[in-house]
């Protein structure tokens, strides 16, 4: 089946971009890019449509990794159900971005550099979700870690780009340490990476184990996948390009997390208390992204803690049981996120650059597609039956319901608050009365393509996709009996969060501020984000740069090693100057040095006995 | 029988000498001076060389005191030629003031 | 008779050695060297070498002196004047040759205290036909060697003292 082409189209693409993109025009690298990409799906949907039922996984093997006694990792390739869905995921939503960035990065520097970094991007996720075992998953994790830092960094010259760029890096590193650790366990307790080995054999391990296990890729999926503790890099990661953001902060990377959670699903069922703490976190960090979100005014960010929220729910739902659930979710966050996302690029792209909502309005009959799509996203990300979001969320509410009424009531109420940000953003910006400056202009068709079928996936995308019967040879459905109480809950709260929204920001204007003036304090809690960051850096951040600056490199490296290395060339220099003054170039002390010399060899003779 | 000298004694004039060859090297600065206290100590050695043989009742010693002279003979010449053209160069004998090679 | 022979030339050897470091103009130490080498002459025959006595006075003292005294002659060199300015040779010279000769002594006692006597006719061993077979049998490549050496020094030492070619 050749897997290995659908990873490879994209990389030949980073390569021929990345080497000669310079000397390329526009079509060239676009044809390039787009081109890769759209093979590398026109190739996934050969391989989905040759495979058939794919109810045993294919697998190809390329060449052996790591070999060492016993132990052994092959570069393999596998595809299952589960990766059937993120690999059309991937790349199907990877096209319609790349498409869509051609409309928005035209005017940019860096052009191919963009095409390039992307495609490198695209390959690394295929390798992640194609992988067969921990390592090859890892080798993708990482690389799209790195693709991440290039991306978000992409306006170079902007301190903040850079900085927001390491921050994410170096947050994601502090979960692939646990990633790591918890692959070194894998290896101690099962001998091997691979996954059908590993799932095989987990029943007859012990719980300790395996719960250290589980805690530890928790640990690398928080990292990825923005969870509590580990979020605080996707705010910052919006100064990136908003095609990034689309692709990598809402519809891919961010989701790889949850994607490993789910293959590592024997290992978790197996781990309750890892399970338990895989729901609570996903939970917490829904509910707690969803308060900052409700108050950001910048149109990006609202966006990005919606995706940290929404992440959120996916773990709840891995967490709870419901992988499948979980799964159902990204599929369909992947389209409604993307779309607000892109919708808000094109938003941004229309007023030359505008991101503060506050400076928005009124821009409903200047720009009528993006208003339409992005309306689109609003009702599906709010739940409002019968679009994508509502059937995902609501499997995600029923299964937590089942497993423990306090999670379903906190679920819903962050539903009913996701439906008031994203609603509340609608409103600032698409109605009322223009507040900015720039000249409102409707985007390409380019970029209002991709945004129009996004558009068409969520709202019909969650009755078409039914995922959960789709993985159902993996993660058997639970028992149905539809529960029509949760569901009517979860919807009322969803509707009635986009009526609070219209009644806040469309009839009655200054009733935000009203409330805002009246509980100052938690609004200026919540408005900063609880200081999350400013805790972080004077916690952890700070005492380490100093730690480094004053001990490590002050301490070891200048007085010790530097000082030592240094000391010798000196001690060197003051011992060949006190010997250079033997060189005195008068014979006669010459002489005298030789009669000494000798009078100390007899008197060495004398004392060691030779001349007894 | 008449007593013989004791061997000691003629180590000790060995020594002797040696050491006035020493003394005029390190004290002297007329640089003639200094070749001749260099000459001494050479015959000082010689002198070790054949109480030595004497004792082994071997002619190396000799033999070695023979090789000794010859190059001595050679050193002088040499030396006493380089002293010339130091002199030539620098119109001085004094071994002080010899001494660009300094530091 | 060795024993008064012995100590008769032994003295003048000395004395005739303070004289070489003591005088002040070179051709009073040149002679002094030549009386040095004389006495020596007489003990090296005290010791039975023959040839070697007759070695020292004919090279030593006939040649190797004598030009010696033509180079003195030659440069016109006169008395040493100035005071010299080696500080190690003022400081540690005299201290250090004391403790040379001393430990020499004191070695040479420990080594050979019932070592034989030397007398008068002893050693036939060092007679023209002795060293003369060992030179030329055991000993003929230094003999090769140190004929070279001789002409290289010739060589150099003609070299070095010419005048100059304009």
């Amino acid at each position: 089946m050749q897997l290995w082409l659908i990873p490879v189209f994209p990389l030949a693409g980073f390569l021929l971009n990345g080497l000669f993109g310079r000397r390329f025009s526009k079509a060239i690298i676009n044809g390039i890019a787009i081109g890769s990409v759209l093979l590398s799906f026109a190739w996934v949907l050969k391989t989905l449509l040759g495979l058939g039922e794919l109810n045993i996984p294919h697998a190809e093997h390329y060449f052996t990794w790591i070999q060492s006694g016993t132990f052994s990792v092959g570069f393999d390739f596998a595809v299952d159900r589960l990766t059937a869905v993120m690999l059309l995921v991937v790349t199907g939503i990877g096209s319609l971005i790349h498409i869509y960035a051609i409309g928005y990065m035209a005017h940019e520097e860096g052009y191919y550099r963009f095409f390039a970094y992307m495609n490198l991007f695209m390959f690394f996720m295929l390798t992640l979700v194609l992988g067969a075992n921990y390592l090859v998953l890892f080798v993708g994790w990482e690389g799209v870690g790195l693709c991440s830092y290039l991306l978000i960094g992409f306006y170079f010259t902007k301190k903040i780009a850079t900085d927001a760029g390491n921050k994410a890096f170096i947050v994601n590193r502090i979960g692939d340490f646990g990633f790591s650790l918890a692959m070194f366990l894998i290896v101690v307790n099962f001998g091997s990476l691979d996954f059908t080995t590993v799932f095989q054999a987990v029943p007859g391990k012990s719980e300790a184990a395996l719960t250290a296990i589980a805690f530890l890729l928790l640990l690398g999926a928080c990292g990825k996948s923005a969870q509590l503790p580990l979020y605080v890099w996707l705010p910052d990661a919006m100064a990136g390009p908003t095609p990034v953001s689309a692709l990598i902060h809402a519809a891919t990377m961010v989701t790889a997390g949850v994607y490993m959670v789910a293959r590592s699903s024997a290992i978790y069922t197996h781990a309750p208390a890892a399970m338990e703490a895989v729901a609570i976190i996903g939970l917490l960090t829904a509910f707690f992204a969803a308060t900052i979100g409700l108050l950001q005014n910048d149109i990006k960010k609202v966006f990005a803690y919606s995706t940290v929220s929404q992440l959120g729910y996916m773990f709840l739902g891995a967490g709870v049981g419901a992988f499948s659930a979980g799964i159902y979710h990204l599929v369909t966050h992947a389209f409604f996120k993307a779309l607000l996302f892109l919708g808000a690029g094109s938003l941004i792209h229309a007023l030359g650059g505008e991101q503060d909502v506050r400076n928005m309005g009124g821009l409903r009959s200047k720009i009528p597609w993006t208003f339409a799509t992005m309306v689109c996203a609003g009702v599906a990300i709010a739940g409002v039956p019968p679009f994508a979001g509502f059937y995902s969320k609501d499997a995600i509410l029923l299964a937590a319901d089942r497993h423990a009424p306090w999670m379903y009531w906190v679920g819903v109420i962050t539903a009913g608050m996701t439906a008031f940000y994203v609603f509340r953003a609608i409103f600032l910006a698409f109605f009322g009365r223009y507040r900015g400056e720039a000249h409102p202009h409707e985007s390409p068709w380019v970029m209002l393509g991709p945004l129009v079928v996004l558009a068409a996936l969520s709202l019909a995308g969650g009755k078409l996709f039914n995922v959960p019967e789709f993985l159902s040879p993996l993660f058997p459905l639970a028992e149905e009996g539809h529960d029509i109480g949760p569901m009517l809950v979860s919807v009322a709260f969803g509707l009635g969060g986009i009526a609070l929204a219209y009644l806040f920001y469309v009839a009655r204007p200054g009733l935000p501020d009203a409330l805002a003036a009246s509980f100052s304090g938690l609004y200026k809690l919540i408005y900063n984000k609880y200081f999350v960051d400013e805790i972080y850096a004077a916690v952890v951040v700070d005492p380490v740069v100093s730690g480094s600056r004053e001990v490590l490199w002050k301490g070891m490296d200048v007085a010790v090693i530097d000082g030592a290395v240094n000391g010798v060339g000196n001690r060197s220099q003051r011992l060949g100057g006190l010997l250079k003054r033997l060189q005195s170039g008068s014979i006669r002390s010459y002489a005298v040095w030789v009669l000494l010399g000798s009078v100390l060899l007899l008197l060495a003779m004398g004392v060691a006995g030779g001349l007894r | 029988m008449t007593a013989g000298v004791p061997l000691s004694w003629y180590l000790i004039l060995s020594a002797v000498l040696f050491t006035l060859g020493v003394a005029g090297f390190v004290f002297r600065r007329n640089i003639i001076t200094v070749f001749m206290s260099i000459e001494l100590m050479l015959n000082a050695v010689n002198l070790s060389f054949i109480t030595f043989s004497y004792q082994l009742k071997q002619v190396n010693g000799h033999i070695f005191s023979f090789f000794v002279m010859v190059v001595a003979a050679a050193e002088a010449a040499v030396g006493l030629a380089i002293i010339l053209t130091v002199f030539k160069n620098r119109s001085t004998l004094n071994i002080d003031d010899v001494s660009s090679m300094k530091n | 008779m060795d024993v008064i022979l012995f100590l008769i030339f032994a003295v003048i050897a000395v004395v005739c050695g303070i004289n070489v470091v003591v005088q002040s103009h070179p051709i009073s130490s040149a002679i002094s060297l030549i009386g040095v080498m004389g006495s020596l002459a007489v003990l090296y025959l005290l010791l039975g070498a023959e040839f070697l006595a007759a070695a020292q006075v004919i090279v030593y003292a006939g040649a190797i002196m004598v030009l010696f005294v033509f180079v003195i002659m030659l440069l016109n060199a006169g008395s040493e004047t100035r005071r010299g300015r080696s500080f190690m040779a003022q400081l540690l010279g005299v201290p250090l040759l004391i403790a040379f000769l001393g430990l020499m002594a004191f070695f040479v006692q420990r080594l050979f205290p019932g070592a034989a006597d030397v007398h008068f006719g002893a050693f036939r061993g060092g007679t023209a036909l002795a060293v003369g077979r060992a030179l030329f049998t055991q000993f003929l490549l230094p003999f090769e060697v140190v004929s070279v050496l001789i002409l290289i020094a010739i060589l150099g030492a003609v070299v070095l003292a010419r005048k100059e070619l304009e």
